[in-house]
């Protein structure tokens, strides 16, 4: 390798660099800005990448809808005689707000309706 | 705030392990979910309810005198059905048997009595012990059956006897049908004689004695269910003015009434809201700033809230931002794409105050809980977990680690158990004497004493 120092850059050979090394540098920032300011911004992103449905509708109302509907089973006759005649020892249905509508199965019929005996299973927490 | 690695959260409290009630089997019944936690006034008792609609109350002994290094254990006092599942046929509603809230009144006599609710019905138990019975009855043998009555030649008079102790629960009240839709808060009234039910769109007021009525006194249902913005989250009496009461909505807002002021209490007299970054807006923004819990202070200065992120203490005197702020699991922020898949996003944590409204407490996810002082600004997280059953043992401070390196004893982020989630905790009134429940099971911690 030759020992003499390189030879010193032109002003405009400097200046490409620099404004290379600047625009790089802005690049980098405007990442970094968005990942520390807004975590929730970038969350939002990845729901919205994966739902692009979502929150077209007003959002609240949606959300406070379907809560003040939990529990709600509609009454179908045929799907209510269906079951009975079954006559399967159906479990209670479970609490949780199903993503889709619920009906035939899981309306009870006469047998496990929910006026059943008090529960005769103690809890665990007195055993 | 920050608080570092193992500093002791108030005063150096010291928590021990205490006792853990359940059952140990990851297999969990659904019946088996404790919904609701809660000390009496005393903090002599303490009651569970469960999603199977059940109530354990526990009690804690007397203290031994010889054992001065704990305080008495709490044992189970008294068991009971309080809901049933039922089917409102009209409407197509399931009616969840889950105790949603108890509320314990202050004893006036030697019963204990507390009020319970499930979604739609409020029930007020009377909790009595017999433990004299009567003996020597004239016409009746002792186990009941009548004797023949010529066989009866001379008369005595029963007398009392002792027996063994029998704590009986029994309905004394039943308070139905007066909310459409479901009931998330119950609050006895300092007066001692009313008390008010919270369902997502209405409050009402009602007389102890009195179950064939109800006033109502908030209602924020809009003419137009299409124009529905916020729901009532919780609601509670202040602990000692008896016409000031504050309910908070899924919008982040505490409104406080007076029922002074009108009988329908539409109009708040205060309403607590901590102006939003609109630039930091997101579609979580509202979901996590919805208030799940709200709780006033024993001094009935201050309330606390909890939403998703975060415990907030507001005094009563500001109403347009919170004295003090306390995260409690900031680190999920970044993961709300995956709550909200999850719907974790959706649990409905509560807070507690201590005593003398010094610490202040609330759960979060992997069985951990967390405290924060007041004074010191310390804050400290601990877990409520099987590993750690010796009584008397110190419980070790936990650190989750956002990101980056995890350092030894850390727990990172993704590797948090969201199912084992603490919504319901409950402190003492008057000892340092916490009860945590996890899923389906119940611990006692109580601090060190030396």
């Amino acid at each position: 390798m030759s020992a003499e120092s390189p030879e010193p850059a032109s002003a405009e050979e400097q200046k490409v660099v620099y404004s290379v090394i600047f625009n790089l540098l802005l690049i980098v920032f405007q990442e970094m800005e968005d990942k520390v300011i807004s975590p929730e911004k970038a969350e939002e992103a990845k729901l919205k990448a994966r739902y692009p449905h979502l929150g077209q509708k007003p959002g609240g109302s949606d959300f406070l809808r379907k809560r003040l509907q939990k529990g709600q089973k509609y009454f179908d006759s045929g799907d209510y005689n269906m079951a009975k005649a079954k006559m399967k020892n159906k479990q209670l249905p479970t609490a949780a707000p199903d993503k889709t509508e619920v009906t035939g199965d899981h309306i009870p019929t006469p047998q496990d309706l929910p006026q059943r005996k008090p529960s005769l299973v103690a809890s665990k927490l007195a055993g | 705030m920050a608080g570092r690695a193992g500093a002791g959260g108030g005063n150096d409290i010291q928590w021990c392990f205490s006792q853990v009630k359940g059952a140990v089997d990851d297999d969990v019944a659904e019946a088996d979910i404790i919904s609701t936690v809660e000390f009496n006034h005393s903090g002599e008792l303490l009651a569970t309810g469960d999603k199977g609609g059940r109530v354990v109350i526990f009690q804690q002994e007397q203290e031994n005198k010889t054992q001065s290094h704990s305080r008495g254990e709490y044992n189970v006092y008294s068991t009971f059905q309080s809901h049933e599942p039922e089917f409102d046929y009209l409407k197509s509603l399931e009616i969840e048997e889950k105790i949603n809230k108890i509320r314990w009144l202050p004893q006036k006599n030697a019963a204990q009595f507390l009020l319970s609710t499930n979604d739609k019905t409020i029930k007020l138990w009377k909790i009595s012990e017999r433990d004299k019975r009567p003996e020597g009855y004239n016409l009746k043998e002792e186990d009941g059956r009548y004797r023949d009555p010529t066989t009866v030649t001379t008369l005595r008079v029963p007398v009392f006897r002792p027996m063994d102790l029998m704590v009986e629960a029994s309905p004394r009240r039943i308070f139905a049908n007066a909310h459409t839709y479901h009931i998330n808060s119950i609050s006895i009234n300092s007066d001692y004689e009313t008390y008010l039910s919270a369902d997502d769109l209405r409050i009402n007021l009602w007389h102890l004695e009195i179950t064939d009525r109800s006033f109502n006194i908030v209602d924020i249902k809009p003419a137009n269910m299409e124009e529905l913005t916020e729901v009532i989250t919780a609601a509670e009496f202040h602990p000692n003015s008896c016409n000031t009461f504050v309910y908070s909505s899924s919008k982040g807002t505490i409104r406080l009434c007076d029922m002074r002021a009108s009988a329908l209490c539409d109009r708040h007299s205060k309403l607590f809201e901590e102006p939003e970054d609109p630039s930091n807006r997101s579609f979580f923004s509202e979901i996590i700033s919805s208030i799940s819990d709200v709780k006033f202070s024993h001094s009935g200065r201050y309330m606390m809230t909890r939403d998703y992120l975060s415990v907030k203490i507001w005094d009563l005197n500001m109403e347009n931002r919170p004295v003090e702020t306390y995260q409690v699991h900031e680190y999920l922020r970044s993961k709300l794409c995956s709550l909200y898949e999850n719907d974790c996003i959706f649990d409905k944590f509560e807070c507690c105050w201590n005593g003398s409204d010094s610490i202040v407490m609330t759960g979060s996810y992997n069985n951990f809980f967390r405290m924060f002082d007041r004074n010191t600004k310390r804050d400290i997280t601990l877990e409520a977990s099987r590993e750690n059953n010796k009584p008397r043992t110190v419980l070790k401070p936990r650190k989750v680690c956002a990101s980056g390196k995890r350092k030894k004893d850390e727990i990172s982020v993704d590797s948090l158990d969201f199912n084992k989630k603490i919504l319901h905790t409950a402190w003492h009134p008057k000892e340092n004497i916490i009860a945590v429940a996890t899923t389906n099971n119940l611990y006692i911690f109580q601090d060190k004493m030396n």
